[in-house]
């Protein structure tokens, strides 16, 4: 067995293949090998069940972080649509599994390549359009995606909403918290494989350049257009998936949840987990929904307090408030995100003492 | 030497507290004088000239030793506001003009200092320097050529009443009769406007031609000074930065072992 | 034919409002390039503070006005410069975050004190707006629209075209460096174009709480129709601002009215999806001149 290879204090790398390697020393394969196995063992049988359900959110959040990163983190379009394409991908499981009964295992992927499909069809615009007004093209996606959901009953049921059925794999049931995050962090575990190797390919590199600057990626001769095409589809693929993940856990799809805001907390997780950064999306998810569910926990136990609720004061939109704070804290004092901040550390620690 | 605008002492400037791009630069500024600042590519004539301007700021950069004394106040550190309010204005390398706003309007912003106050007159003197604004002056600055934005950007300069101009090649990707115009014309405003000039140049022949005085820089040092009649003649100045003379003679490409002079200063 | 015109009075003069509301955020996007997403609070923060000012500070009606869009211009000020001066310089993604962070604050904080139910304002205008002729009837409230709306646009304009701060403010919009290397007062300029566009969203705010009433929710979904205003109008066009709101107005009270009222709110961002593939700019905006 190969001697392992320990953190090195310094840039010591000497081959473009040293460049591209996703773990640089071998302790940190171990230790992501080791955190994995916690994951998968330990946490569904020792957390409570809403703690699972807490878990199991954030993972199916950190899938369409990871797709929404890469098309704002490394290909550098704003997108304001990624809720709205999370709920193309909850309907089209839905649908599939409840009016055809397409089984699970073909519904999920399938939901992901229709989001795909319409993600790239909102992705149009970017050909002509750059920064600002491709984010505002993107914002008028969400809506009409909203309208449409709402609106085309004939496939969505309206207002009413669709029931998902248990969805099962190779015979057996999937319904339950400690089932459902095995598929869950499957998934997620697969996609974090897959953003991680795409963004060391052609493509991958492709996109990046075009974020620095497209102008000069297009000298290079790469066909931009095409290329911001495949990542809307790419990320709206990882958004789909998630969305589909989402029905089959929440049982009944509406259509209400795949609003603005819920595009909002998708591009807080990116921002504040960290831009350019598959890990970072990770964290960011995980940020915004401890966020979100400590606000819910502590809002309801203020309702409690008698002056409180005696002076009808409603202390909800306080949620909102702090959600805002948070993100704009983030952004003034860190805004590299989670993943720089957990890279300072990491590096200081490993410096230490001699920071320089 | 006569009453002295500007004074650089020994000044050194820090990127984003890592580079190091001026390493103790000290140079004078005579009253209504041209001086001229040469060198190659990197030497640090624009990072001193933002170091005056103040517009080092914006882009992370700091003056972390020395003093630049303005008719002897400290100038370091100062926002580019306040420096622009002494009479001090620097006119950005590369014509940065306001491509949306009219020639007109480019030249009314040149009023910021004094927020805009009478510019009448002002407008009037930059069109007895600059005919050719006159013409264009309803036109969207974007879409004139190079030559009329060097113009441009020199009479919206002008608007500010400067005592100290700092000019940032001014001669960038022109053609040589709109370069030497333009250098006709800024060695008339040093003239008639008693304005003093700091000159930033590649093309050091011209900037000897007007200057009175003159500064070489390398590696972000001054390396040479002198009148500019003293550096013309200087052997190495001719080998290194006016072309021809010394062994760069028609044999020098017969023998490329004497190609390179050395630089006698390093 | 009737219920034509009167379609057309009542899309125009919301379309007022909406360019009304347009006009404070392409001064916004002018000289700084923020794309502010806390505009539609910024609306309902004028409204809510001159209901309460009126009704619970019992001040008579025109000094409550003063002192909203006073108190409005101080909050744009100290937006500007608790907020997004520390961004100046950073990455587009970043400052509309920030404005989007913001909004969720503001709607917070609205929701918090004045509660999510709709509530009326009190009816001042004057009999005299009161316009009627035959079957066509002006409602004050939309005479009013028309008024501020216009009068609004001719001062911008002027202010834009002709005065010294107002050039100084575009030359901020087109080259930072550059202003700043002619002594212009950049942090200033920033300072007041969102001084004066929390101004204008607050009166556009009270204007539209006079005419549907204030709720938090409603005002804040104004905010978002800002953006297929300004992109048919050109992000930095102030008459385009308001000439695209003029025609999402209308657009919205013709689909209302003719197609289905559901129908209304998603017209604007399907307009604003063709309009950007057919012509990237928006009708009025400034073709990018790009020199390489």
């Amino acid at each position: 067995m190969r001697k392992l290879r320990l953190h090195p204090c310094g840039n010591y790398k000497e081959s473009y293949a040293d460049e591209l390697a996703i773990f640089s020393s071998d302790y940190g394969r171990l230790w992501s090998l080791a955190g994995i196995a916690a994951l998968f063992c330990a946490v569904p049988f020792i957390s409570p069940p809403y703690l699972l359900y807490v878990v199991n959110m954030i993972g199916i959040y950190a899938i369409a972080a990871i797709g929404l990163n890469i098309l704002v983190g490394y290909t550098g379009m704003i997108s304001l649509g990624h809720g709205a394409f999370f709920g193309v991908g909850a309907y089209a499981a839905a649908v599939m599994s409840a009016t055809f009964n397409v089984p699970f295992l073909l519904s999920v992927p399938a939901a992901g390549l229709i989001t795909a499909g319409v993600g790239m069809i909102f992705g149009i615009p970017s050909g002509r359009l750059k920064g600002l007004y491709l984010t505002i093209a993107t914002l008028a996606g969400q809506f009409i995606i909203e309208y449409v959901l709402v609106h085309w009953e004939g496939v969505t049921r309206g207002t009413e909403g669709i029931t998902v059925p248990a969805p099962t794999l190779f015979g057996i049931s999937l319904r339950g918290d400690i089932r459902f995050f095995y598929v869950i962090f499957a998934v997620l575990a697969l996609m974090i494989w897959m953003a991680v190797n795409l963004i060391r390919t052609r493509y991958g590199r492709a996109f990046i350049a075009i974020r620095d600057n497209d102008r000069a990626a297009e000298g290079m001769g790469i066909p931009i257009f095409s290329y911001k095409i495949l990542s809307f589809g790419i990320s709206s693929f990882y958004a789909g998936l998630a969305g589909a993940l989402w029905a089959y856990y929440m049982v009944s799809v509406t259509s209400e949840p795949f609003n603005l805001s819920l595009s909002v907390e998708y591009i807080a997780m990116v921002i504040i987990g960290g831009l350019g950064s598959v890990a970072g999306s990770v964290y960011g998810a995980v940020f915004i929904t401890v966020l979100n569910e400590s606000l819910r926990w502590l809002t309801d136990l203020m309702m409690n307090f008698g002056f409180i609720t005696q002076s009808g004061l409603n202390m909800a939109p306080l949620r909102e408030f702090a959600f805002g704070l948070a993100i704009v804290l983030f952004i003034l004092f860190e805004p590299r995100g989670l993943a720089e901040l957990w890279r300072i550390i990491r590096s200081s620690f490993r410096l230490w003492p001699f920071s320089y | 030497m006569e009453d002295t605008l500007l004074e650089i002492n020994n000044i050194s400037v820090v990127y984003a507290d890592v580079i190091q791009v001026l390493k103790g630069v000290s140079l004078q500024v005579p009253n209504r004088r041209i001086v001229s600042l040469l060198g190659s590519n990197g030497a640090g004539k624009t990072t001193t000239l933002k170091a005056v301007s103040g517009l080092l700021k914006p882009e992370n950069g700091r003056v972390t030793d020395g003093a630049i004394l303005y008719e002897g106040h400290p100038l370091e550190n100062r926002s580019p506001e306040q420096i622009t309010r002494l009479g001090i204005i620097q006119v950005l390398e590369g014509r940065q003009p306001f491509k949306y706003l009219t020639i007109e309007e480019n030249l009314r912003v040149g009023t910021a200092t004094r927020w805009g106050k009478p510019y009448r007159k002002d407008l009037e003197l930059v069109y007895h320097y600059f005919p050719v604004l006159w013409d264009r002056r309803k036109a969207l600055a974007g879409y004139c050529s190079g030559g009329e934005l060097q113009m441009l950007v020199m009479g919206r300069a002008l608007m500010a009443h400067p005592k100290l101009l700092l000019l940032d090649e001014p001669s960038l990707g022109l053609a040589p009769l709109v370069v030497e115009e333009i250098f006709r014309i800024i060695a008339r405003i040093n003239g008639e406007q008693q304005t003093t000039i700091i000159l930033v140049e590649q093309n050091a022949r011209i900037a000897l031609e007007i200057a009175h005085y003159g500064y070489v820089m390398e590696n972000g040092k001054i390396v040479m000074e002198g009148a500019s009649e003293t550096l013309k003649d200087n052997p190495d100045v001719k080998e290194f930065y006016l072309g021809g003379g010394g062994a760069g003679g028609p044999g020098a490409y017969q023998q490329p072992k004497s190609y390179r002079r050395r630089k006698r200063w390093l | 034919m009737d219920f034509f015109i009167q379609l057309l009075v009542n899309g125009l003069s919301v379309g007022f409002l909406y360019g009304l509301s347009a006009m404070g955020f392409v001064m916004i996007f002018k000289s700084s390039s923020v794309l502010n997403f806390a505009h539609g609070e910024l609306l309902a923060l004028g409204a809510f503070v001159f209901l309460s000012l009126h009704s619970v500070v019992q001040l008579p009606i025109g000094w409550a006005f003063l002192a909203t869009l006073t108190g409005c211009f101080v909050l744009g000020f100290l937006i500007e410069r608790f907020f997004l001066r520390p961004l100046i310089g950073e990455p587009l993604i970043y400052v509309i975050m920030l404005t989007v962070g913001l909004a969720a604050m503001l709607r917070g904080l609205l929701l918090l004190i004045w509660g999510g139910n709709l509530r009326t304002l009190p009816d001042f205008l004057p009999a005299w707006m009161d316009i009627q002729s035959g079957w066509l009837r002006i409602p004050p409230v939309y005479m009013a629209a028309i008024l501020v709306g216009v009068l609004f646009l001719v001062l911008f304009g002027l202010f834009f075209k002709y005065s010294a701060q107002g050039i100084f403010m575009r030359s901020v919009a087109d080259n930072q460096r550059a202003a700043l290397s002619l002594g212009v007062h950049v942090r200033r300029v920033f300072a007041l174009s969102w001084g004066i566009a929390a101004l204008v969203a607050g009166m556009s705010g009270i204007i539209l709480g006079l005419m549907n009433g204030i709720s938090v929710h409603d005002l804040s979904a104004v905010g978002l129709k800002v953006f297929p205003v300004v992109i048919l109008g050109g992000l930095n066009s102030i008459s385009g601002a308001v000439i695209g709101g003029l025609i999402i107005g209308v657009l919205e009270a013709f689909t209302g009215g003719y197609l289905s009222p559901s129908l209304r709110d998603v017209v604007p961002y399907i307009v604003l999806v063709v309009l950007l593939l057919v012509r990237p700019y928006g009708l009025f905006g400034l073709v990018e001149i790009e020199r390489v």
